[in-house]
């Protein structure tokens, strides 16, 4: 695979102001940096992502084995590309397909500068997150495309049979091929529609990441996030989006204490990653100068507020009640309600939160645990303890994560 | 309460697999059988043998009858089951939407008749 540690050249797409003094972290970020771009070039202008990946694949197999050698080329991308290229004629002759590779920037000079190419992985994100490719595969495309994870470690991340996501995948490069999906970036009018489910399966990535931050996935959300704010310039939401996901990055070692999940007005703010939250920060206010509210925007704000405790010692409940109205308006969800019934019980005491979370109890929804896991909380604290036990009983019962069971069960027995 | 997960899935989605290939899978359900085991839910479940290999044997009618391969063609197949332990079908609908079989194929709920 082209994440090899063993491969250090390209020129590493690092976060601003992220620090990565890891040097076998550069070395993957840099190789994995050059293979999404490569790929990205190679795929768009033959529109076969598959046959694109075994050629780079190639490429970076006989770079392992030639580098060593004869030394590495003054321009190892380019080198790559041509390579790649190579491999993808001689391929489509063999399948006596008509060669549909054309127009390459010209690589055989090997002194153009990495800087020279043509960055196409946005008009790859909008291939992978297109409307005619279901949209629980937007993520895994991303995934295996731009930064070349396998088929085999995204399943097990999503906890999804290899075997049929692996065969999912190869339908959809499939159909991206046959159908003629455009490798193209719409333009400004479109352009926020088309990037909405590239944020949706980034920020689907992030979520993975929350109860299990010893898999990486935080880094891979970061990483597209961060990569999306290069690509889109001038995006509120994009900026929004990459702030959100690294305020729980920052969070990452703070939430799970003793196996059990900590509550984020309850972590130990000692454990917050400080240069996280300092690049969050940043990129929210950013976003803020562009002054357009969006829902990833006001969700990052509500992080903000949160983490804010680090410098206040104290939550600002008042501000998380507007902000949550606020996204309510643009976004309503059963989890915002909830969340919004929870900060309300501490602005304006339980009895408020318990009518707040009648609300929820109207809409025709599954039974849903962040409700029961509220309404539980309010009842205690309302001294309502056989009612209050029924409801963390409930609670426990629809939940599948443990650090979030024995939270529940701590809480329950604490009445 | 006993509720038994029915998982149906496309054969084909598992055809020609490596030895690479199970692994991956083994552990992706090793992973939800540990969910289900740290909750305390988990009862029992198998992986069964593709439905060729399948008999069916019926007394029905007076005479012993044996089948090779399964007592009805669909296009999803039953691969395999759990049994879990919790409390009511909103319990077991939670479970049963983080079981891999249900992103990729169907999981039918049926609670038990012994209680």
């Amino acid at each position: 695979m082209p994440r090899s540690q063993d491969w250090q050249g390209g020129n590493p797409c690092i976060g601003d102001g992220l620090n990565l003094s890891d040097v076998t972290r550069a070395a993957e970020l840099a190789a994995r940096a050059s293979y999404g771009k490569l790929l990205a070039i190679l795929a768009a202008h033959s529109r076969d992502i598959a046959l694109a990946e075994d050629a780079l694949g190639d490429a970076f197999a006989k770079a392992l084995a030639l580098w060593p050698e004869r030394g590495i080329p003054d321009n190892p991308d380019a080198w790559l590309l041509q390579v790649a290229k190579n491999g993808m004629s001689d391929r489509q002759r063999q399948l006596n397909r008509f060669p549909v590779v054309e127009a390459f920037p010209d690589m055989a000079d090997e002194t153009v500068p990495d800087k020279d190419f043509p960055d196409q992985r946005l008009a790859l994100l909008m291939v992978c997150a297109h409307p005619a490719i279901a949209a629980d595969l937007h993520t895994p495309l991303m995934l295996q495309t731009v930064l070349g994870i396998e088929a085999k470690v995204i399943a097990r991340l999503f906890m999804v049979s290899p075997a049929a996501l692996a065969k999912r995948l190869v339908r959809a490069k499939r159909k991206i091929r046959d159908a003629g999906i455009p490798f193209e970036i719409p333009d400004g009018n479109e352009l926020p529609a088309r990037s909405a489910p590239i944020f949706e399966a980034v920020y689907a990535i992030h979520t993975l990441d929350w109860l299990e931050p010893g898999d990486g996935m935080g880094d891979e959300a970061l990483y597209l996030a961060d990569l999306l704010i290069r690509l889109l310039t001038d995006q509120p939401e994009a900026l929004g989006l990459a702030a959100l996901i690294a305020f729980g990055h920052a969070r990452r070692n703070a939430r799970i204490a003793n196996k059990c999940l900590v509550p984020v007005e309850k972590q130990n703010t000692d454990l917050w990653d400080k240069d996280m939250l300092a690049y969050a920060n940043r990129q929210l206010h950013r976003a803020h100068r562009l002054d357009q509210p969006g829902r990833f925007q006001l969700e990052a704000a509500i992080q903000a507020v949160h983490m804010a405790r680090q410098e206040s010692g104290r939550v600002d409940w008042a501000s998380l009640d507007k902000l949550y109205y606020a996204l309510l308006k643009i976004a309503p969800s059963l989890g915002g309600l909830v969340a919004h019934s929870v900060v309300i019980s501490h602005v304006h005491g339980v009895d408020a939160g318990l009518a707040a979370l009648a609300k929820v109890e109207s809409l025709p929804d599954r039974p849903f645990q962040p409700y029961w896991a509220a309404r539980a909380d309010f009842l205690a604290r309302a001294g309502r303890a056989d009612d209050a036990k029924a409801a963390y009983e409930k609670a426990i019962s629809l939940t599948t994560e443990p650090p979030v069971i024995r939270f529940l069960q701590m809480r329950q027995a604490m009445i | 309460m006993r509720y038994t997960f029915l998982l149906y899935t496309d054969p084909a989605d598992l055809a020609d697999m490596t030895p690479d290939d199970w692994a991956a899978e083994k552990q992706v359900y090793g992973a939800y059988i540990g969910s289900l085991k740290e909750a305390g839910v988990f009862v029992d479940t198998d992986w069964l043998q593709p439905v060729d290999t399948a008999t069916t044997l019926t007394l029905k009618g007076g005479s012993r009858q044996v089948q090779d391969g399964p007592f009805a063609e669909t296009k999803e197949m039953l691969g395999g089951y759990f049994v879990i332990s919790v409390p009511d079908l909103d319990a077991a609908l939670a479970w049963a939407e983080k079981c891999p079989a249900a992103k990729t194929g169907k999981v039918e709920i049926r609670a038990s008749a012994m209680g």
